[in-house]
């Protein structure tokens, strides 16, 4: 297949990007790395009239800034998975990222189009929920900041105005005492996810469970965080295996997953606690490994 | 809408700068095979998933489906073709010939780039490691045992030739 004819407007701001979105109305879409849109736009699931091409933007570097790691908006997933200061300070994300796709993928996708293109059985929205990460997105008028949670509304479907585009990510880095997972099955390799979970746990000085945050992907219309209500089960005593078993068992039951024709409902629910299960035990086992006070 | 106008667009193509009037929804792989005829890049499936349109944009393997040709302007690409730019065989497709890593050979221009760019950025990889980067090159003749030896046999003999010892 051969995508239909559109025109194409290069930009090197985000303010001209929201801009041409505006003159441009809603027939236009903006391209990042396209690795989800130029698949939609050769098969014609998508028609759009314009491309607002952002690549020339281009990303600055990835900044530590102690809480959270501030991401250009366009920045590759190669980078993500591969950067020095993502591995050591947002282990998390690096895993995520090189989940994402095929190696081709990650060298032109980004993380402000993953957020942006808001399919549920993505890698980095499902991170970015269980982590609390923000995004600025910047309009014609100006900017404004808002958590992931709150951007990502429903299938492809996001709080984005129509002229508004992601410009920066801030991803909350993981403390010492904290122990992460990132888990996915897929049918192949490179395949979106049947199920995904994201986990991190973090431990008192004690070894005691003292706050736990878990998010599933592919199982709803968005990435799912586990309610507060249900993870606070785990506060307050060691993680043995028993109750982090339970606490999965517990929140994949409130899952509804639809079927489609890579996995029912059902089975999408009972892999949910088996992958609950498993990332709550690894990532507490982490953070007792990483129980050292940092250096 | 009316169709948009052409737009030129000018990269280098294994080494030689090459131009071409393209529309904005002309795809990389299509402006290399059907206006510069560079056949070596395959069409496959059009969505990015089966790796045959795979050529190095700055060194880093992408989907040529996926990418727009207009993107890809004062780019330097790389395809199988430039491998061994003087017609004879680099001497990654020699260990993919000697171990018989290539079967129909349609998946195989692919294959070799993107085992190129990894072997350039890691030059011993381990197993493990070849095979999760070619995850995205499908071969359906199911040749992907030999495909590693191959690509594990050239890195030991470039380490060997650089005088490593393992």
């Amino acid at each position: 297949m051969v995508a239909a004819p559109f025109g194409y407007q290069r930009v090197t701001s985000f303010e001209e990007a929201a801009w041409a979105l505006r003159e441009r109305g809603e027939d236009a879409k903006v391209i990042a790395g396209g690795q989800s849109l130029v698949p939609m736009l050769n098969l014609r699931i998508a028609r759009p009239a314009w491309l607002i091409d952002i690549n020339p933007v281009g990303a600055g570097p990835i900044e530590d800034h102690g809480g959270y790691l501030r991401l250009p908006a366009l920045t590759r997933h190669r980078l993500v998975e591969a950067a020095e200061v993502v591995r050591r300070r947002c282990p998390i994300l690096a895993a995520a990222a090189a989940c994402v796709g095929n190696v081709r993928t990650r060298t032109r996708g980004t993380i402000g189009g993953s957020l942006a293109h808001a399919d549920p059985a993505g890698e980095l929205p499902c991170v970015a929920v269980a982590l609390g990460a923000e995004v600025t997105v910047r309009g014609p008028d100006g900017a404004r900041d808002l958590a992931v949670g709150d951007l990502l509304v429903s299938y492809l479907t996001t709080t984005l105005e129509p002229d508004e585009v992601v410009a920066e990510v801030r991803v909350p880095t993981l403390g010492p005492r904290s122990g992460w997972s990132f888990l996915e099955l897929c049918r192949r390799s490179g395949d979106w996810m049947v199920v995904g979970v994201a986990a991190v746990v973090e431990l008192d000085a004690d070894g005691a469970v003292a706050a736990a945050s878990v998010t599933f992907g592919g199982v709803a219309e968005r990435p799912w965080p586990v309610p507060a209500e249900v993870l606070a089960d785990l506060l307050g005593g060691p993680p043995a295996g028993e109750r982090l078993a339970l606490v999965a068992h517990g929140a994949a039951a409130m899952l509804d997953p639809d079927d489609d024709v890579h996995a029912s409902g059902a089975y999408r629910r009972r892999m949910a606690a088996v992958l609950g299960r498993r990332a709550l035990v690894e990532a507490a086992a982490r953070a007792r490994e990483n129980g050292s006070p940092a250096p | 809408m009316t169709s948009p106008a052409k737009q030129r667009v000018a990269f280098t193509v294994n080494g030689e700068q090459r131009e071409a009037w393209v529309f904005p929804h002309d795809s990389l792989l299509d402006v290399l095979r059907d206006h510069l005829g560079h056949h070596e890049v395959r069409y496959g499936c059009g969505e990015g998933v089966c790796g045959t349109c795979t050529v190095l944009l700055d060194g880093e393997p992408v989907s040529g489906c996926l990418l727009l040709a207009v993107q890809a302007d004062g780019c330097s690409l790389l395809t199988v073709r430039g491998l061994a730019p003087d017609g004879g065989l680099h001497p990654l497709q020699a260990c993919f010939l000697r171990n018989g890593a290539a079967q129909c050979g349609f998946c195989t221009p692919g294959m070799l780039l993107t085992a190129w760019a990894l072997l350039q950025r890691d030059p011993r990889p381990s197993r493990e490691r070849v095979r999760r980067e070619l995850t995205g090159n499908l071969c359906r003749c199911t040749g992907y045992s030999k495909i590693l030896d191959a690509v594990q046999e050239h890195a030991a003999q470039a380490a060997e030739e650089a005088g490593g010892h393992g």
